[in-house]
């Protein structure tokens, strides 16, 4: 028995499945969570997945070697950004240069702040790197990580934390600030916390959703074309 | 559906190449994303094949997140020893970067009328 159960840990069908079953029971969990942006299902399923792996003792070379399949969709899905994004284009027009404006700089403000204070304290060559890439959407955040020399894992949980951040603190600040146009605080929901943020904003209202989800194509594209110019200019990691 | 999964890796191959062959390293999927809305803008009709499969491929973008995101279990430590500088720096970068986009996107915007 205990041979099977140690085939059964190293079949790449085992974690496929897994991953599955886990992302599906954090889905359950977020609902009962009341959408809590605590209660993220990548949080939720990652943690899950951690422990299970470290409890019977599976290596992540084992693990990812099953759920390949699913990381292998992130190029289409990145690709796939661009359907919502044409769907936007009517807003998008009004006040282009207001938005692009705004995914500009609040995107250069997110990135250059957080590796500027980072090195300040002292974070490593690697948490720098992982950290350039963070205030993106995911896939976009993952390719871009690759490209510099970050490590995606890093990232990844740097762009949950941000998202998760992002989500729970522009309502609070744009109260302060006194700006209760849904549109903007749709857009900059997306802007620095990218999917967290629209399905926050999506639960606001339809029209800070579709907002929400410009921001974050636009964050998105901006972040890949700027950064890799910047780091090439500057050399700034 | 399948039209629309080919569409999408098609997309996805020519941003590939397009990024093979720029001087700077931008991902081939953000190139592939911009020459599809590029098309789309062309075009500028219904693709229901590809609208199909994008809804979704996102709706369940979270679970695309799993794989990599589980690597964490190999930097653990990273984390244990710079936690406060990595949540340092993406708390303050965040609480600026609202404060930027939300400032400018919504800067001098005429007639704007408080909704719910």
């Amino acid at each position: 028995m205990a041979s099977l159960f140690d085939h059964l840990l190293h079949l790449p069908l085992t974690w496929l499945l897994a991953t599955l079953a886990v992302y599906k029971f954090s889905l359950m969990v977020q609902r009962r969570a009341n959408y809590s942006a605590l209660a993220h299902p990548v949080v939720v399923s990652a943690a899950i997945l951690v422990v299970v792996l470290l409890v019977v003792g599976v290596d992540y070379e084992v693990y990812f070697n099953g759920s390949r399949f699913i990381h292998l969709m992130l190029g289409p899905a990145t690709v796939a950004l661009a359907v919502p994004l044409y769907k936007q284009m009517r807003v998008f027009r009004q006040r282009w240069l207001r938005l692009l404006g705004g995914a500009v700089l609040g995107s250069a403000a997110a990135v250059g702040i957080a590796v500027l204070l980072a090195s300040q304290l002292g974070a490593s060559r690697e948490i720098l790197l992982s950290m350039a890439a963070k205030s993106v959407t995911m896939p976009i955040a993952l390719g871009l990580t690759e490209t510099l020399g970050g490590l995606p894992s890093l990232t990844s949980a740097l762009v949950v934390l941000t998202g998760s951040a992002g989500a729970i603190l522009t309502q609070a600040v744009l109260v302060r600030l006194r700006i209760i146009d849904p549109q903007v605080t749709g857009f900059t929901l997306g802007v620095v916390a990218h999917g967290t943020g629209t399905a926050r904003a999506m639960q606001y209202s339809l029209e800070a959703g579709a907002f929400a989800s410009l921001g974050m194509g636009l964050a998105g594209l901006v972040t890949a074309i700027l950064l890799p110019l910047a780091v090439e200019v500057f050399g700034f990691l | 559906m399948i039209n629309g999964f080919i569409k999408l890796l098609l997309f996805l191959l020519l941003g590939e190449m397009v990024s093979y062959l720029l001087p700077i390293a931008i991902p081939g999927a953000v190139i592939g994303m911009v020459l599809l809305f590029v098309w789309l803008v062309i075009r500028d009709e219904e693709d229901s094949g590809l609208v199909g499969f994008t809804t979704l491929l996102l709706r369940h973008l979270s679970l695309l997140f799993i794989p990599a995101s589980v690597g964490i279990m190999v930097h653990l430590d990273y984390l244990a020893r710079e936690w406060f500088a990595i949540l340092a720096a993406v708390l303050v970068s965040t609480l600026i970067s609202i404060v930027v986009t939300a400032c400018v996107a919504g800067s001098a915007k005429p007639g704007s009328t408080p909704e719910s």
